[in-house]
Formats: C-alpha cells, sequence, structure tokens
C-alpha cells in the first residue's frame, strides 16, 4: 500500500488516540471496579437501599462502558460485512453448509429488524434457499453482541457459551426443518417475482478511518437505543436482589418443573424490543433460583419471538409459513429450556 | 439532482430523510427528495439494509445513517 506522507500521519495519529482511547476505557473500567464501594464508606451509607443503589450505580456503569468499548471494537472489525457480501457466501452452496454459514453470517451481521423484509427479499430472489435465509433470521436477533457482552457479565463465560452454542444449533435446525418442506408456495408472489439488481462490491478495502467512522456510527446507534432499557433493567435486578426472598423463585421456577419452561417462554414474547433490560432481570431470576434453562428459555424468547417481527414477516410469508416459521423457532426455545435444565 | 430515500418508514430512515434535507439545503443544490417506501421497490434496487440513499438512480449508500458532515462530502462532487 502506497500512503502519501500526510496520510499516513493522519492515520498515525488516530491509532494514538484509539490507543489512548483505549487506556482510558481500562482505567474507567479499573475505577468502577473500586469508587463506589469507596464512596459508601465515606459517606456512611449502609443497609439494603445503600447496597442497591451501590450495585446498580456499579453495573449500570460496568455493563455501559463494556457495550460501548465491544460494539465498538466489533464495528470495526466488521465494517465490510455487508447484507449484499453475506448473500454472496451463501449462494450456490451445499444446503449443510449454507445453513451452518447463515446462522454464523447472522449471529455476526449487523441487523436492524426494520431491515428484515428488505433482506428477505433480497436473499430469497437472488436464490438463497427459503429455509437458509429463515435460519440467518433466527440467528440474527438471538446472537447478537449486546446479548452476548451482557450474559458474559452476568452469567460468566461458560453459559454464554453454551447460550451461543444453543442459539446457532437452534437456527440451523429450523432452517434444516423448514426446508424439508416446499416452501416456494407460501411466500408472497411478489418476493419471487421481484427484480433484483446487484450492488457489486467494488473490491474497495476501507481505511481506518472509515472504520473507526463507521464503529462510531455503529455504536452510537446500537448503544443509543438500547441504554435505557439497560439502565430499567438493572434496576428491576436490583430490586429482585434486595428484596425478594430466594425460595419464592425457586418454588415456582425450580429445575424440576418443566411447566417453566413453557411459561417462561410465552412471558418473553411481549418483552421483545427490551432484550437488554431483560437479561439483567433473567440474571436476577437466576440468582434467586430460577433454573438455568428456564432462563434461557426465557431470554431466548424475548429476543427471537416478536409480535413486530411477526407483523413484519407477514408481508413476505403467508399464514402457513408464518405460524411454521414462530412455531418451530418455539419448539427449538422449548427444547433448549428443558435440556439446559437437565443438564445445568 | 434526483434524491430517492429508501426505507419503509423506520426510526433510521426518518433520521436519513432529515440528514438528506439539511444537507442538500446547505449545499444550495436543487434536489427532488422522494421516499420510496415499497419493500418489492427497495429490493429491485438491489438494497438489502435500510435507510438506502438514491442520487440520480445509482445507490450511494445503504445501512447506516451518515453524519450531516459525511452527507455532504458525498452528495457535493454529484451535485
Amino acid at each position: 500500500m502506497t500512503a502519501t506522507p500526510g496520510l499516513r500521519s493522519r492515520s498515525t495519529r488516530l491509532v494514538g488516540a484509539l490507543a489512548l482511547l483505549a487506556a482510558a476505557w481500562v482505567a474507567l473500567l479499573v475505577a468502577n471496579e473500586h469508587v463506589w464501594r469507596a464512596l459508601a464508606l465515606a459517606v456512611g451509607a449502609e443497609g439494603a437501599l445503600a447496597g442497591a443503589v451501590e450495585f446498580f450505580v456499579y453495573d449500570s456503569v460496568k455493563i455501559l462502558l463494556l457495550l460501548v468499548g465491544l460494539v465498538f471494537a466489533i464495528g470495526m472489525l466488521r465494517t465490510t460485512l455487508r447484507p449484499e457480501r453475506v448473500r454472496a457466501f451463501l449462494e450456490g452452496r451445499p444446503l449443510a453448509l449454507s445453513l451452518v454459514l447463515a446462522a454464523l453470517l447472522g449471529a455476526v451481521t449487523p441487523f436492524c429488524s426494520c431491515s428484515s423484509i428488505p433482506l428477505f427479499i433480497g436473499f430469497v430472489a437472488a436464490g438463497v434457499p427459503i429455509g437458509v435465509t429463515l435460519a440467518f433470521l433466527i440467528a440474527s436477533p438471538l446472537v447478537n453482541e449486546v446479548a452476548v457482552v451482557m450474559l458474559a457479565d452476568l452469567f460468566g463465560w461458560q453459559l454464554t457459551a453454551a447460550y451461543v452454542g444453543a442459539g446457532l444449533t437452534l437456527a440451523v435446525l429450523a432452517g434444516w426443518g423448514l426446508s424439508r418442506l416446499s416452501l416456494e408456495r407460501w411466500v408472497e408472489p411478489f418476493v419471487l417475482e421481484a427484480p433484483v439488481a446487484r450492488l457489486t462490491a467494488d473490491g474497495h478495502r476501507p481505511s481506518l478511518s472509515e472504520r473507526v467512522e463507521a464503529a462510531r456510527a455503529e455504536t452510537r446507534e446500537i448503544v443509543g437505543r438500547v441504554w435505557r432499557w439497560v439502565l430499567v433493567g438493572i434496576a428491576v435486578g436490583a430490586v429482585i436482589h434486595g428484596w425478594v426472598p430466594t425460595d419464592v423463585v425457586a418454588a415456582y421456577a425450580g429445575p424440576d418443573d418443566p411447566f417453566a419452561v413453557v411459561v417462561a417462554t410465552l412471558a418473553g414474547v411481549p418483552l421483545y424490543s427490551n432484550a437488554a433490560g431483560v437479561i439483567p432481570i433473567a440474571e436476577a431470576l437466576w440468582a434467586k433460583g430460577m433454573a438455568t434453562g428456564t432462563v434461557m428459555a426465557f431470554m431466548m424468547a424475548t429476543v427471537a419471538l416478536s409480535i413486530p417481527e411477526a407483523v413484519l414477516l407477514r408481508r413476505v410469508l403467508r399464514p402457513p409459513l408464518l405460524g411454521l416459521f414462530f412455531g418451530a423457532v418455539t419448539v427449538g426455545i422449548l427444547a433448549v429450556g428443558l435440556t439446559f435444565n437437565a443438564v445445568f | 439532482m434526483q434524491i430517492k430515500i429508501l426505507g419503509p418508514g423506520c426510526r433510521n430512515c426518518v433520521a436519513l430523510e432529515r440528514v438528506t434535507r439539511e444537507a442538500v439545503a446547505e449545499l444550495g443544490v436543487a434536489a427532488d427528495i422522494e421516499k420510496v417506501t415499497d419493500y418489492g421497490e427497495i429490493a429491485a434496487l438491489g438494497v438489502m439494509s435500510t435507510p438506502g440513499l438514491v442520487v440520480d438512480g445509482r445507490v450511494v449508500l445503504t445501512g447506516h445513517v451518515p453524519t450531516a458532515r459525511a452527507l455532504r462530502e458525498l452528495l457535493a462532487p454529484l451535485a
């Protein structure tokens, strides 16, 4: 690569600025570990309420810092991963491989639910099998960076890995199951007839400053959308931690109750857009004795099953396929919940 | 110039329209701004992540709302 001296010094400055920001980020994370305790001691705050407030402030700052840092880092790495490129990856592969690829790409592709319809049309009209497209649409909200960051912080990395593995498996199996049927008859005809122009990738490699700009925009968009729910979720979680007795939750939603998994899945459906807020609440319920699989089913249902998503998809899917799609995801979530309850 | 804002009407599409109107006003160019909300039409242009921006029949941006400055820099040479 040949860069003019001016460009090179600009990108050196940018690297320096990024390093400084990273150092400041680490310093803030470390400070957050100590400052609130010290502050509580200094003002002599004690008791359940002070403890809950301290927990709330500490956890909110920590999770928001983690989200900003990691969403930004991931945003820089995936600047080039647009849906147009994902489609090129998926076209003309054997079914099993393309299902696995669709689930993995769904997990790492930035995705807003208002894009799901153009994306569906773009994939299907270009010849990507409908089952593969649906696997992508399942994995995309189920496994995403906000959920992963919050799960890892609150539940630890083993359970996070199990969640990601279960989510990807669910997407692949549901996509595979659906692809056994001939789905074309249940897709609105205009999708299959849509003339699809191609935005050709021009082979342009994004420069560092373009990556930083894209990552900044993405961080602003994602964190700007979820921060309120994060705060609400942590606040409710703090209340549960502080005042709900342990045996109440354990008695109703302990590991021996398969019915609790069903209730948790159904309870997750109306909570769709607040997934970032649901995870801290789920963690508090888990700490109070709710079984691991039941908690997993609850979280998966909040992100994967939503009524607005169904309304959107109705534009392209006829009712039998819409029902099958959500039915398959629901069965998958129940299976994940029951399996986790049996294993953990 | 002919500008089309592609998007079903979500928050980002509204934001893109606002930023575009601002940029056009600041650049002082004459532009026809039209909103495209039909999914078939959006897909036909090859756009899979909304919002999208089309200038004189060419897709110049998809999938995010640019800053006002970035959009001015993008539109200035096309005017």
